[in-house]
């Protein structure tokens, strides 16, 4: 052992710039595989994005007939169809994040602050295990319970039958669809929220809170207004996490949606709330053996692509806004 | 709290009707509070729904017999292979995720220059924690596809699977990797600097440093960030999937024992949850229920043992 360190040491400074360098080089690997996953993906789509161009994300005709077409040519000797329009799967995919991530933002909000400053110790004591716990339950548990707990429910009990006539034509409902994917994402996400909300609201001075309490402002209203408006940044960092998760969410939407390609419409009234969909992500795990025709394959690399700049996009959001809270010295 | 010298503030909050509460606030702490108790009544519902379906349909035969496909529920086996598979595909991508992650963790805390590389190796990083699993399973496919990386999968008829443990172990160590590299980066950068001034002052080199005294001090952060990291890897299904093939049970290869097996495709219970689920080709909720309760067993162990950690490595060192 002392040896060793003799030899270290002599060698220090060499030793010293061997290790940064070889330290260094496994980063560029790093950053070399992520952006080799960015080119070679979208290598892939290309063909898909090169035959429609912008009409790839705009409406038009049935989305699960152009999958099928576009599978099929790949199998015959004919020429591959790429026509896909995949507003339906996109429309779906905004509807659920969307939905699901403005009811936990809200509910987030409010609950970090009842852990944080309103919870008795006790209950503090429990829930924060148990927030962590939800947080890293997997996904497909989630989907089993929405799916033998909640589509049932719902079939049975809020559907009625006049509303299934009124779209039997076009889609049947059973259960599955936009609300229970919402309510199972939501609870999926907002144990992500909080735990990151919890953790920015713990990092506020106290002495901010002191003060603005020894100037006779009520608890609520100090916490409202110096805590939550402090914590601006951790909220977007922690509203950024929990959307990525919400977007890239595949096994547990393909459980609860239904499966089918359609666009719910807010036309159709409450019937909107049962319709059946399917996210982009979803899209990719229902068709993922149907890979071995070249024009399917390219579509799916196509919806992979968009998957991964919208998530790119997010993960700057997410820098940018961390950026701030370091002046505060608030860090999460 | 309670040294506020407002008459409302105390250690519980009290809502009175004096004029410092207006309407707005105490609509807000109702709302608080009446989410926060929801909030305790869907966690409770969770967890004993699943803890009560689970000692109901768990039998001991489930965990040492193998799935096999058959018309009857009686007849169509255990998970033995995906609990089997979970634990191969958690140490497998860790044992990569784990080394990787130390070292970008000790590049950016310890080195980090150039700068420019230290900022954009940590905007990668970032973005790799919020990458879809589904895109990272359609990379991996392609990748393992190649014909180079043909030795880590079978070939049939000199077309590539591109399904095998190591492949589905080389993407899930991508999403294992942010959460090791961020968890021991702030364990390195909760270490104050005197500390390593103190071991240069010694005459330690930087990497006796590193490797004598911040590593082993940062301890505590590795065993979260690695249990973070399992927590992450165990709860995929989209690579599962994609990846590893998602067929029950193993199928080896070739006849080799150990290489052949990872070589071959498997499942996780993951896999197994999805298959059995009524959407699944299986459709058996009740071994469905069963794997989901052993595969939350060992999320909860994981939490359990991340709050052991944590709990225990913040009496152990105070530097002032």
């Amino acid at each position: 052992m002392d040896e060793e360190d003799f030899l270290e040491q002599s060698h220090g400074i060499s030793q010293d710039q061997r290790a940064e360098l070889w330290l260094g080089a496994l980063v560029f690997v790093v950053v070399g595989v992520l952006l080799a996953m960015l080119a070679f993906v979208t290598y892939q789509a290309w063909p898909s994005f090169a035959h429609n161009g912008l009409a790839w994300f705009g409406p038009g005709g049935s989305i699960d007939q152009q999958i099928t077409r576009i599978f099929t040519s790949g199998d015959l000797k004919q020429t591959p169809v790429y026509t896909f329009h995949a507003w339906p799967l996109i429309w779906s995919t905004i509807l659920t994040t969307v939905g699901a991530i403005s009811i936990a933002f809200v509910s987030s909000l409010f609950i970090a602050v009842f852990i944080v400053e309103f919870a008795p110790p006790w209950l503090r004591r429990v829930l924060e295990p148990v927030v962590r716990l939800l947080a890293s339950v997997p996904s497909v548990i989630y989907g089993l319970a929405g799916v033998l707990v909640l589509v049932p429910f719902i079939n049975n009990h809020l559907i009625t039958q006049s509303e299934k006539a009124s779209v039997t034509p076009i889609i049947s409902l059973s259960g599955a669809g936009l609300l229970p994917a919402v309510v199972v994402l939501t609870v999926m996400i907002s144990p992500i929220m909080i735990a990151v909300f919890v953790d920015g609201l713990r990092a506020v001075p106290r002495g901010w809170l002191e003060g603005s309490l020894a100037l006779g402002v009520n608890r609520w209203r100090t916490f409202w207004k110096v805590g939550v408006r402090t914590v601006r940044p951790v909220l977007v960092a922690g509203t950024v996490l929990a959307t990525a998760r919400a977007l890239g969410e595949a096994i547990m939407l393909l459980m609860v949606s239904g499966g089918v390609g359609f666009a719910p419409n807010p036309l159709d009234g409450p019937t909107f709330f049962f319709e059946p969909f399917r996210t982009l992500a979803a899209t990719i795990i229902a068709f993922d053996d149907e890979r071995s025709s070249p024009p399917m394959k390219h579509t799916l690399y196509a919806i992979a692509a968009v998957l991964l700049f919208s998530a790119a996009m997010l993960s700057f959001i997410g820098w940018a806004a961390k950026r701030p809270m370091r002046r505060y010295g608030v860090i999460a | 709290m309670s040294t506020a010298p407002t008459p409302t503030a105390g250690v519980r909050p009290r809502v009175r009707t004096g004029s410092s509460y207006r309407l707005t606030d105490r609509i807000g702490l109702g709302l608080a509070w009446f989410l926060g108790l929801l909030f305790c009544a869907i966690a409770a519902a969770i967890v004993i729904y699943f803890l009560i379906e689970g000692i109901r349909y768990l039998r001991p035969s489930l965990l040492v017999t193998n799935p096999a496909a058959a018309a009857s529920e009686s007849q169509t086996g255990g998970f033995l292979d995906p609990m089997l598979g979970t634990f191969i595909i958690a140490v497998m991508s860790m044992a990569i995720a784990l080394p990787v992650g130390v070292a970008l963790a000790v590049w950016l805390s310890e080195f980090g220059r150039p700068t420019a590389l230290a900022r954009v190796a940590e905007s990668t990083i970032e973005m790799m924690a919020g990458e879809p699993a589904v895109v990272l399973a359609l990379f991996g496919l392609a990748l393992f596809e190649l014909p180079a990386l043909g030795f880590l999968s079978q070939t049939t008829n000199g077309v590539v699977l591109g399904q095998s443990f190591f492949a589905a172990a080389a993407l899930l160590a991508l999403v294992g990797l942010p959460m090791v590299v961020a968890s021991v980066r702030e364990g390195l950068q909760a270490i104050p600097s005197h500390v390593r001034e103190a071991s240069y002052a010694l005459g330690k080199s930087k990497v006796a440093t590193i490797r004598r005294v911040l590593l082993p001090t940062a301890r505590p952060s590795v065993i979260t960030g690695t249990m973070l990291g399992v927590g992450r890897v165990i709860g995929d299904t989209a690579i599962v999937l994609l990846l590893l093939g998602g067929t029950l049970t193993f199928q080896s290869a070739n006849s080799v024992p150990v290489l052949g097996l990872l070589r071959g495709t498997g499942d996780t219970l993951t896999g197994y949850i999805y298959y059995n689920a009524p959407t699944g080709d299986g459709n058996q909720p009740d071994k469905a229920y069963a794997a989901a309760f052993v595969l939350m067993l060992m999320v909860l162990a994981l939490n359990v043992g991340v709050d052991l950690v944590v709990s225990r490595s913040r009496k152990a060192v105070r530097w002032s």
